[in-house]
């Protein structure tokens, strides 16, 4: 880096200075050229001033402000220059002063760089203060680069200058780049300087009190508590930044632990030892999904309810929306969550704290326990997972102090707040950013039954705009025929067609929109398997995708296809299609060795393909969304 | 004549009907019918071939109008007057030749019928021209203002004939009846066995391991991946079911039995499955002249799923699929929307089905249609009976097949009705 232009550039706040503090000159100073002189002294004296100029780039915590020019810049500069060297000449200055300022007296243990450079400094300026040629300008060269020891003492006012000018410099690329050699650096310094001005104290000249001009010592004085200002705040600043890392620290613990892989054998085994549901393996797995759980539907439930007096542990809320998941009653983001909270939040009403157990790490093995069944019965859902975090987390943050029943009170209130904030109202404000983005004349195209998408039609129709609606559908579920008929019911005109069908559609089509199970960090939209062709077809006919989607359910963990994770659900579902009596071609192969049935239930959508995101906290576009995670997180989890 | 009406009627029922399923099944039975609207087609002394084309033109336009979505059909009535039309050049410069040169007898004359041009002088040249309509640029442009007339083309052409005709010799009026059905036969026989000829390319685009996918039922790629097999290549195939009609269950099903490693999936899940698959290949229900593909419904999503992850989609079509027509808003002009009743269970949503409910018009609509337009960027290669292409080479192999002048038969024939 040119260090001459940093140097320029420093020079010229103090060269405005001069213009501020002409008077301040100390008379005594005995220099060869008094204007330079005056240069370089008067910014001494407004010291206070310009520490807190620069200090104000580092930390912007000083009350007084003088904007410096084109600051930005050269103090970056600067500032790498000076981190090399700043310690190093702490070092040489505090060996070569011998003087002592009375001005510096009274801060005998100076804790700080800085004033310990103010210590050192102040006092070596006076015998020599016509040093330097240049030497505001200099600033930066002569601190890091000179100090041949008979500049040093000879560096003058000036230099005090120069090193106040350092200090906060100094302090901030101490603040700013951590790196710990150079903190080890600084403290060095810092002990040298009280050692210096220890001995500098026994040695006070009294020319040295001479040189103290009031004028001097008033600005000095107010440096230096404006310095120490700035250090604690500085310091306050560090211990933010160490408090940010804690949290950050933990997120990466916290980071998405791998799922269970289902290919591990020992890892299933074991698994299947604690399972409660009985679970036996499809018989044609699908290769490529060898990563995920692959059992017989249809074999668990009949089991399940013959345990249902067995099966202590459990509490019969949760066991019964088990069930529920199980028999595919349940299904969607938002109603399996709600579900599973509300049954979570009767198991903690029921719930006493057994003796000699504690009531946080017992009701959270409790929960996860009741978890771990529930993913028997069906893999979670991201959504689930969030809300699952976010209870845990609420548990793990009670107070030791609190009583039973207010714990269990505080959580129960957790839970409500959290369906309430977090889906429902979530929703709510959902429908109306989206409400806005209907026009009259509009056909809007929606893939399987998404309860938000279905919201917001209903009220667009509440609203009086006129818009139609195509549902389009897919096996095996046919969701869609849930949404149309709420929709057909409330008068809105609806076409319905299946997923093939939608490059036909699509073309009348003006806008998309879609639901999604969950919005990954990367953009990808985790959705009902289908509709990443919707959304692609919509993206080949320049139709915008509007995705919506609750800001609980987004996560950090990224995606790129479908494969590596999803959900399969029943493989007989795509053997038989219902309704459809005479499709039965593959009634006697079912058990054929070479044939899979593969019912995939999620796909994952590029986030190209989507135009705008829709949550509770605004319409953002898909690059937005680690924002959001990361925000949501912080509000959540470390509030 | 009676007995080919009875058969025409009959076909037009099924066609209209829609009982006549596939594209291979209806151009067969379309060259059948035409053959023997030919042999049965009383062709006078003078102005044979015209006679044979219009008799041709007056059953195929009947039978376009008919089910005008089927293009396999239009596609042999034209193939069908090209035959006619050549064969009568090549009898017409034959003579010609007789003519002039004096000194080759009849019957060599058809063998190397092709080669007698090149002997022959500038008249026959020009005669010749106004006939054959070779399709190149050239030629195209000369024929511009023969084109315009397009309606009086079968008859100008008959009338050069006629001219040479009036040379002629008895036996040639069978002579042309005789060579078009051969002709017709062979027609026939290219339609009956184009599955063997694409399936026999098969082991250069299949190979080991490799992940396929299909859409729906074809009776082309059936035979394209069960060749592959016989090769000894080992590879997989996800088989799309293909709603509403769910053919794909009926391809899984042969596939298995015939010993394929097959994996059924919904169409929903074919963009989430696509990132692992090396080839698509699909079959057509036509292709047309702009390399585009008429084909089942959903193979736009996977055309696009395809080219989104760079794999190659291939479509498999027979010649007789080779539409000479460009498709204009082929997805509305092109397509056909079967019953609601695939759909939805009527028992639920009939009131609101129904137009009379209030309003007036019905709140409901159910859109199913059957085919997919597939547009000419999205296909990799097509691999016809006559090898690959690419999409941008098919108007030209088309050429090859259909004469010009046939081309607006469907346009006369719709604004006829």
């Amino acid at each position: 880096m040119d260090p001459r232009r940093s140097a320029r550039t420093v020079s010229d706040p103090k060269v405005r200075q001069v213009g501020f503090f002409t008077p301040a000159a100390p008379p005594e100073r005995s220099c060869s050229d008094p204007p330079r002189q005056q240069d370089l002294i008067q910014p001494q004296s407004p010291s206070s001033t310009q520490v807190n100029d620069h200090s104000r780039s580092g930390d912007s915590l000083s009350p007084v402000m003088i904007p410096p020019p084109p600051h930005h810049h050269s103090d970056t500069l600067l500032r790498t220059a000076l981190q090399v060297s700043s310690p190093k000449t702490a070092l040489s200055y505090s060996a070569k002063t011998v003087t002592i300022p009375t001005e510096n007296d009274d801060v005998p243990s100076s804790l700080s760089p800085s004033r310990k450079f103010v210590a050192v400094k102040s006092p070596s300026s006076y015998p020599g203060v016509r040093a330097i040629s240049v030497p505001a300008s200099e600033l930066t060269t002569v601190s890091v680069v000179n100090l041949p020891p008979g500049i040093s003492e000879k560096v003058g006012g000036g230099a005090s200058v120069e090193v106040q000018n350092d200090r906060p410099v100094s302090s901030k690329s101490l603040k700013e780049k951590t790196s710990k050699a150079e903190r080890r650096a600084m403290q060095e310094a810092q002990r040298a300087a009280k050692a210096a001005a220890k001995a500098e104290g026994t040695k006070a000249s009294s020319t040295a009190t001479k040189v103290a001009t009031s004028a001097n010592t008033k600005p000095s004085k107010a440096a230096k508590p404006s310095s120490q200002k700035n250090d604690g705040s500085q310091f306050a600043a560090s211990e933010k930044k160490v408090g940010d890392r804690a949290p950050e620290k933990d997120r990466k613990k916290d980071a998405p632990h791998p799922r269970m892989q289902y290919d591990d054998t020992s890892r299933v085994e074991k698994a299947k030892k604690r399972a409660v549901v009985k679970q036996t393996e499809v018989r044609n797995r699908v290769e490529l999904f060898r990563h995920l759980p692959q059992y017989e539907h249809g074999t668990q439930l009949p089991d399940l309810e013959t345990k249902f007096f067995e099966l202590d542990p459990m509490h019969p809320a949760v066991y019964k929306v088990g069930l529920q998941y199980l028999s595919g009653d349940i299904r969607g983001g938002n109603a399996r969550c709600i579900a599973m909270f509300l049954a979570f939040k009767e198991a903690i009403k029921d719930y006493s704290t057994p003796p000699e157990k504690t009531l946080i790490r017992d009701l959270t093995a409790r929960i996860s326990s009741y978890v771990s069944f529930l993913i028997e019965c069906r893999p979670l859902s991201v959504s689930m997972g969030n809300a699952i975090k976010f209870l845990k987390n609420q548990i793990a943050k009670l107070p030791l102090a609190l009583s039973e029943s207010e714990a269990k009170a505080t959580l129960m209130s957790d839970i409500d707040r959290f369906i309430n904030e977090k889906i429902i109202v979530a929703e709510k404000v959902i429908v109306k950013h989206a409400v806005t983005k209907i026009r009259d004349g509009d056909v809007l195209l929606t893939y399987g039954a998404s309860s938000a998408v279905g919201m917001i039609l209903l009220h667009a129709h509440e609203l009086g705009k006129q818009f139609r609606v195509v549902v389009v559908d897919s096996r095996p579920k046919l969701e869609g025929q849930l949404l149309l008929r709420r929709l057909v019911r409330k008068g809105l005109s609806c076409t319905y067609t299946h997923v093939n069908a939608v490059s036909c559609i699509m073309q009348e089509v003006t806008r998309v929109f879609l639901g999604a199970s969950s919005v990954l960090s990367n953009g990808t939209v985790y959705s009902r398997v289908g509709t990443a062709c919707v959304a692609m077809v919509a993206h080949a006919f320049r139709v915008p995708v509007l995705v919506c989607c609750e800001a609980y359910k987004f996560h950090e963990r990224v995606q790129l296809d479908s494969i590596c994770f999803n959900e399969l659900g029943n493989p007989d579902a795509i053997s038989k299609v219902h309704g459809r009596e005479d499709i039965n071609y593959l009634d006697g192969l079912v058990n054929r060795e070479n044939l899979q049935l593969l019912n995939l239930v999620y796909d994952a959508t590029p986030s190209d393909y989507v135009s705008m995101i829709i949550t509770d906290y605004g319409m953002i576009p898909p690059t937005s969304v680690p924002v959001i995670v990361r925000e949501y997180r912080r509000e959540h989890l470390w509030s | 004549m009676p007995d080919t009406q009875a058969l025409v009627n009959d076909f037009l029922n099924k066609l209209k009907k829609r009982k006549i399923e596939g594209s291979q099944a209806a151009a067969k039975q379309t060259a059948e019918l035409l053959r023997s609207v030919i042999s049965q087609t009383r062709v006078p002394y003078t102005n044979q071939a015209a006679a044979l084309i219009q008799s041709v033109k007056a059953v195929g336009e009947g039978l376009i109008a008919a089910n005008p979505v089927e293009l396999a059909v239009g596609n042999v009535v034209r193939r069908v007057l090209h035959i006619i039309r050549e064969e009568d050049l090549s009898l017409t410069t034959a003579a010609m030749a007789g003519l002039n040169l004096s000194a080759v007898s009849d019957d060599e004359d058809d063998v190397d019928g092709d080669n007698q041009p090149v002997l022959s002088a500038a008249a026959i040249a020009a005669a010749s021209r106004s006939t054959l309509r070779p399709p190149s640029l050239q030629t195209l442009l000369e024929d511009v203002p023969d084109s315009a007339a397009v309606p009086h083309t079968s008859s100008s052409g008959g009338d050069s004939e006629g001219k040479s005709k009036s040379a002629d010799k008895s036996s040639r009026s069978r002579k042309l009846k005789h060579d078009v059905i051969e002709a017709v036969n062979e027609l026939i026989q290219d339609i009956n066995t184009c599955h063997e000829q694409i399936a026999e390319q098969a082991v250069e685009h299949i190979h080991q391991n490799e992940v396929i996918l299909t859409l729906g039922s074809s009776r082309t790629v059936l035979e394209f991946l069960c060749a592959a097999k016989e090769k000894k290549r080992s590879f997989r195939v996800f088989v799309a079911e293909g709603a509403p009609r769910y053919q794909g269950h009926l391809l899984a099903k042969e596939l298995v039995t015939r010993g394929l490693q097959t994996t059924l999936i919904t169409d929903s899940a074919v963009f989430a499955m696509i990132s692992r698959v090396n080839m698509v290949i699909v079959g057509a229900h036509a292709v047309m002249a702009n390399g585009g593909v008429i084909a089942p419904v959903g193979l736009n999503m996977v055309a696009l799923a395809a080219q989104k992850h760079a794999v190659p989609f291939v479509v498999l079509a027979g010649s007789h699929k080779l539409c000479p027509l460009y498709p204009h808003h082929p997805e509305v002009l092109l397509n056909e929307l079967r019953s609601p009743s695939e759909l939805l269970d009527f028992g639920e949503f009939s009131d609101c089905l129904d137009f009379g409910s209030g309003i007036g018009a019905p709140l409901l609509h159910v859109v199913n249609p059957t085919f997919d337009y597939v547009p000419p960027k999205l296909v990799s290669l097509f691999i016809t009976d006559t090898g690959g292409h690419n999409p941008s080479y098919m108007y030209r192999l088309i050429a090859d097949y259909y004469s010009a002048d046939d081309l607006v038969l469907q346009r006369r024939a719709t604004s006829g009705n």
